[in-house]
């Protein structure tokens, strides 16, 4: 049952990937990617993962995702043109190094599979268990990343002002 | 498995409650569209849609059957998949928010423990969040997807409006998250039994963030105050100005099943949810009557604000953009914000 779910989203985030970089349409390839995030949000949730899961949807899905089209349709983008058509040294390498990158990395994950998975522990997870483990084992990293975003959040909305003069 | 093994498994009681819960939204949605036009009518002294029916009340029937014979029209130049797929869009996050509503205790039925919810998962208000925020693509994508400018600013007032008001929606309940320590509905309700002081609405600062969460519901569900991005006087119809039959009622569906979505969560996390918040001593014993009568108690509680929803939108006139921007970023942020510290502050004063 999982088996068949993980292989559906797993289909979902592969095709959902491929259009981000094939459309031309800006628009098109922003509401990819955003199903890209929900489904990889399902295989987060398939794992156990159900905290990760459900903030992947609201933060990159619900928010960040949401900005980009905001943009993208301020700006008014309409279909990308094609700068310099692919010459043909382009049209036989790019495959050949995708072909010679996938061999490689599918080579480098059958390697390190483990041959059974253990099951999950109780609470493994949830927002409280990932919670109690970001405020003790991961607290200086987690008080950084804070620290960071505020300052980029200041350096934002110093940047937007209007000038007071 | 041999067929009662198969009708009674994990799986197919999902499939019932999915299904029990669906047809019930459904339904509320057609009883909803005609409540709205009958009470706008009672509100601006006219009688309403009463011909179709006893007192109109199969107008929905025929609106539906309206809706599907009428032509349906893609604009020329517009982006064809997106704009197909708004409407739907705007339907599914919708459904999905509502699994995690409980809209019943755990009942037992012929020796099986059922609970009254589709999802009882731990992070159940985090679901709801996500599948509300997903919402805004639908006006989004068939704003800009119809190639008109009018569905265009309504989009983009939409998307705009949407973000700001998330904002004071998940802090006023963080606030309640503060409170009962937990982010699953069914335990915040299970929390608030007893008489109705037990309900969170009286928790922390009182009232305050119930207020907040009911107006930055509003605006998220794009009900009039806020209902900018279909705001007829200036943009027509806004980002469903170019839609037609079936895929136009779509929006209307999402709108209300959004409505029913935000009243329940609102329901669940501030007034009880099925509790009917009377002392327990006072209840018959768990058994048939007392789970009816607190299905009954959630189903009235979220028919009653339904019943606002339409009140305010016949009685409040609609926010100029700028109004709106300033509420929620100086109005409603700041006052969550305060609503969240002194929650806490009250939350530390008491003890756990």
């Amino acid at each position: 049952m999982n088996l068949i779910a993980f292989y559906v989203f797993a289909l979902l985030i592969v095709a959902s990937a491929i259009t981000v970089i094939t459309n031309r349409n800006p628009v098109a390839s922003a509401v990819a990617l955003a199903f890209n995030l929900v489904a990889i949000a399902a295989v987060f949730m398939l794992l156990d993962a159900q905290f990760i899961g459900l903030l992947q949807v609201i933060v990159y899905a619900g928010a960040i995702m949401v900005l980009i089209l905001f943009v993208i349709m301020l700006l008014n983008l309409r279909e990308e043109a094609r700068a310099h058509p692919a010459g043909t040294f382009q049209r036989v390498l790019g495959p050949l190094a995708t072909l010679v990158f996938a061999i490689v990395l599918g080579r480098a994950v059958y390697a390190s599979a483990p041959s059974s998975f253990p099951e999950a522990a109780a609470g493994f997870g949830t927002a409280g268990s990932v919670g109690k483990e970001l405020f003790t084992t991961f607290y200086y990293p987690f008080e950084a990343i804070s620290l960071l975003l505020i300052v980029s959040m200041v350096g934002a909305v110093l940047l937007a002002k209007k000038k007071l003069s | 498995m041999d067929l009662v093994g198969i009708l009674t498994s994990d799986v197919a009681i999902a499939v019932y409650k999915i299904g029990g819960v669906f047809s019930a939204l459904m339904l509320c949605v057609s009883i909803m569209t005609w409540v709205e036009r009958r009470v706008s009518a009672i509100i601006q002294y006219r009688l309403g849609p009463n011909r179709v029916g006893p007192f109109g009340l199969l107008q929905p029937i025929a609106d539906g059957i309206k809706f599907i014979q009428k032509e349906d029209i893609i604009p020329a130049e517009a982006s064809k998949l997106l704009y197909l797929m708004a409407p739907a869009l705007a339907v599914i996050p919708a459904l999905c928010a509502f699994a995690v509503i409980p809209f019943g205790p755990e009942v037992t039925i012929f020796g099986k423990a059922i609970k009254l919810v589709i999802l009882d998962l731990d992070g159940g208000l985090l679901w709801a969040f996500a599948a509300t925020g997903l919402g805004v693509y639908a006006l989004v994508l068939a704003g800009w997807s119809s190639n008109s400018k009018f569905s265009l600013i309504g989009g983009l007032r939409s998307s705009a409006q949407m973000i700001s008001y998330e904002l004071p929606l998940v802090l006023s309940v963080t606030a309640v998250i503060l409170i009962t320590g937990t982010l699953r509905p069914m335990t915040i309700v299970e929390q608030q039994a007893g008489a109705f002081w037990h309900w969170n609405v009286f928790q922390g600062v009182p009232f305050l963030g119930f207020l907040l969460f009911t107006i930055a519901g509003y605006a998220e569900t794009n009900r009039t105050p806020f209902d900018l991005p279909e705001a007829e006087g200036e943009l027509v119809a806004g980002y469903h100005t170019e839609y037609s039959g079936m895929r136009f009622a779509a929006f209307f569906m999402g709108e209300y099943i959004n409505m029913m979505t935000s009243s329940a969560l609102g329901v669940t996390l501030f007034l009880g949810g099925w509790q009917i918040g009377v002392p327990t001593s006072w209840l018959p014993e768990p058994g048939w009557a007392l789970w009816s009568m607190q299905i009954a108690a959630f189903v009235l509680k979220v028919a009653f604000f339904q019943f606002l929803y339409v009140w305010v939108r016949w009685t409040v006139p609609r926010l100029r953009y700028d109004q709106l921007m300033n509420l929620g970023w100086k109005g409603l942020l700041p006052a969550s914000l305060a609503n969240l510290a002194a929650t806490a502050v009250v939350v530390v004063i008491q003890g756990p």
